[in-house]
């Protein structure tokens, strides 16, 4: 049986790790992660949770640790954001090139300058090619859910890569929402224990990370970019196998009053439930427009994206992190480069707010799906177009 | 013990060998003869950390390995924080039940640039938290693995390939880091200073090392004779001259007791040493000269060291 309680993001994700009987958390405390490892230090301490924490002196050792103490056999959880998130980029490779299952929630926050404390994806999207699987979650019961899920799958011998939890941070992070907690017995039937087939053992001598020459190089990248891709349908059956045991079943995006819409809505995390009101006020008005929540990130879900669109004429996509100087937004341009040659009939428009936190409202949203089909009426549109946003 | 040992009058080593022959160091190399050395005193039980370094290439490259125990290549500045991470999940993993008793040493064999330098903040951190970690530090004082660059670890005047001489400076502009003075300074259990040209010394300190729960860090003299352009079949003998002549002294510090190994009544004067390197060709008598000064007064400031500590304990 499952109880209802209130938990702010930050204690949804921590719940789910003391619930997956963490071993190692290594951490280093930015805002608006630092209710996070706050909370694990505590379950710690207080002897909720036999686990060691680390408390390291920057996010790049904090990812550090976590790959030593993954690689020694050890479940493991991080969190972090933003700068923090930038500290510790080069490590992200080597985590995921290791095949290191950590987990990772991350409360997102923008990058500096100027200087800032509040949300927006500009850390998520640089992490868009490190091969750490990533998902979104809309509200504090996906950030419970895709926590402990992500040890699940992370973990699996088939899968066996790093996971990211974007939760968006303080609308997420700190915002108090009911969350269902399943029993301890529930999580344990679910989540195995963990066990590394190489892990570090004198046994068993390996060398990791040795150097690759042009030879073998290309070889290696290739297969490790063939195996990510093919973690979407373990992701599935995972995912599955959750919603059958708690009642709870996710997609890798999910379509809300979609069927038979001309005009669908993309939305990844929290604001996607914001656009979820400006749906429903259209629809109340007749308007044939749907929404899509952009759950997993990594690796990009091409099929679920091309049946999530199927039958519609206008696919209009909301980002929250600027490339500067570049293509549009990152969703937006991962889309289109998706969708090209594949739907070429479907007109893609791309709009871009909710920097650093600058909150957005439902008038805002009904205003990017009115500019968004005009665009896609039109045929073309400004590299960049924002909403909410002076100048 | 286990195996076979050579006895060496009162020292007996193993002759099991855990650095396989064939591997790409060049003659004369420090660095082969410190690892080869350290796992004969570590044994099987051992997992080997190295950040970007020579041993890249040396020991590891793809699809070959003269580790023939498990071993890792880490980023150049994380190498003591992936250990302490590895060392964490050794210790909660045993007490949580989940993986049996056997102590596993978690080793790094870093460069003087990913310690003195790059890692040095890293370093700190994992030193400070008091992970169970052995760390050595094979100085050959600069960035050899990539073309003799400068570090803080390279001594004053030396010629390195970003400190080149020309007419409007010669050589290495700052004084030498002392490394191992900032380890002391986080009293972990073990430091100490060591040079593979007074073997037995070196894996005594090894065996030390290993042995105490808790940080132990050793910083290893280690002759370059590509970097330093000295004769590859003089690399003992440099190493002796850098410690008869207080260049490297060999110290220990237990639990912040400090003890000199060698003890020479008289110090040699550093010209011995001097010119016996090619990084030091320009010198003259006044380079020579300061370099003794300076010499001298870190001699001199090491044995006030050594005194105090052992009147206080």
């Amino acid at each position: 049986m499952s109880k209802r309680v209130p938990l702010e993001g930050s204690f949804a994700t921590a719940e789910a790790a003391r619930m997956a009987d963490v071993d190692v958390i290594a951490a280093y405390p930015i805002t608006p992660q630092s209710h996070i490892i706050e909370r694990m230090s505590e379950f710690v301490h207080n002897g909720e949770l036999k686990a060691a924490f680390v408390p390291v002196e920057s996010e790049h050792s904090a990812m550090s640790a976590c790959w030593g103490a993954s690689g020694a056999g050890a479940r493991t959880y991080t969190a972090t954001a933003s700068q923090g998130f930038f500290l510790m980029h080069e490590v992200l490779y080597f985590v995921a090139g290791m095949r290191l299952p950590v987990v990772m929630a991350v409360s997102n926050r923008a990058v500096g300058p100027p200087a800032n404390i509040w949300g927006d994806y500009s850390d998520a999207m640089s992490a868009s090619y490190t091969g750490w699987l990533q998902v979104f979650a809309a509200n504090n019961q996906e950030i419970f859910d895709f926590t402990l899920s992500a040890f699940r799958i992370a973990e699996d011998p088939r899968v066996l890569l790093p996971f990211m939890i974007h939760m968006d941070g303080f609308t997420l992070s700190h915002v108090v929402e009911a969350v269902f907690l399943p029993e301890q017995e529930e999580v344990d039937a679910f989540l195995p224990p963990y066990k590394h087939p190489y892990a570090y053992n004198p046994d068993n001598p390996c060398c990791y990370g040795s150097v690759m020459s042009p030879a073998t190089y290309g070889e290696l990248k290739k297969a490790q970019d063939v195996h990510v891709r093919g973690t979407i349908p373990v992701i599935k059956e995972i995912w599955k196998e959750f919603g059958d045991r708690f009642g709870r079943y996710y997609k890798p995006i999910d379509s809300y009053k979609a069927e038979g819409a001309k005009t669908l809505l993309m939305v990844a995390g929290g604001l996607s439930e914001t656009a979820k009101i400006a749906v429903d006020k259209r629809r109340e008005q007749g308007e044939s427009v749907g929404l899509l929540t952009l759950h997993l990130w990594r690796p990009f879900p091409f099929e679920d994206l091309y049946k999530a669109v199927e039958g519609a004429e206008n696919l209009v996509v909301f980002d929250r992190a600027p490339t500067l100087g570049g293509p549009t937004g990152p969703i937006i341009g991962e889309m289109k480069a998706a969708l090209f040659g594949v739907r070429n009939d479907l007109r893609v428009a791309g709009i871009l707010g909710a920097f650093c936190g600058r909150n957005l409202e439902v008038t805002e949203f009904e205003e990017v799906i009115d500019r968004g089909n005009a665009i896609c009426e039109r045929g073309s549109q400004e590299m960049v177009e924002t909403v909410g946003i002076r100048g | 013990m286990e195996g076979e040992y050579i006895k060496f009058g009162k020292n007996q080593v193993s002759t099991e060998e855990y650095l396989s022959s064939g591997h790409r160091a060049c003659q004369g190399c420090g660095l082969a003869i410190n690892i080869r050395l350290a796992l004969k005193v570590l044994g099987k039980d051992t997992l080997c950390m190295t950040p970007a370094s020579c041993w890249s290439g040396v020991g590891s490259a793809y699809p070959d390995a003269a580790w023939e125990v498990p071993w890792m290549q880490t980023l150049f500045e994380n190498v003591s924080a992936v250990a302490g991470g590895v060392s964490a999940a050794f210790d909660i993993l045993e007490e949580k039940g989940k993986r049996g008793h056997r102590k596993i040493n978690s080793v790094c064999f870093a460069g003087d640039g990913a310690t003195a330098d790059i890692g040095l903040g890293a370093l700190s951190g994992t030193l400070e938290r008091g992970h169970d970690i052995v760390y050595i530090c094979m100085d050959n004082e600069a960035y050899m693995n990539t073309g003799i660059q400068r570090s803080s670890s390279t001594p004053h005047g030396a010629s390195t390939s970003t400190t080149p001489v020309g007419p409007a400076f010669a050589g290495q502009q700052t004084q030498k880091k002392d490394v191992p003075a900032i380890v002391a300074a986080h009293n972990i259990p073990y430091v100490a200073t060591a040079c593979v040209s007074y073997p037995f010394d070196y894996m005594m300190k090894v065996r030390k090392a290993a042995e105490v729960k808790g940080p132990a860090y050793l910083h290893v003299y280690s002759v370059c004779p590509t970097g330093w352009r000295s004769a590859p079949n003089l690399s003992v003998e440099i190493g002796k001259m850098a410690v008869e002549t207080g260049i490297f002294p060999l110290w220990e510090c237990e639990d912040g007791v400090y003890k000199l190994n060698v003890n020479p009544a008289k110090l040699k004067p550093v010209d011995e040493y001097v010119k016996l390197q090619g990084r030091f060709r320009h010198f003259n008598a006044h380079d020579i000269a300061e370099m003794q000064q300076t010499v001298d007064k870190n001699w001199a400031a090491l044995k006030r060291k050594v005194e105090a500590s052992q009147v206080s304990a």
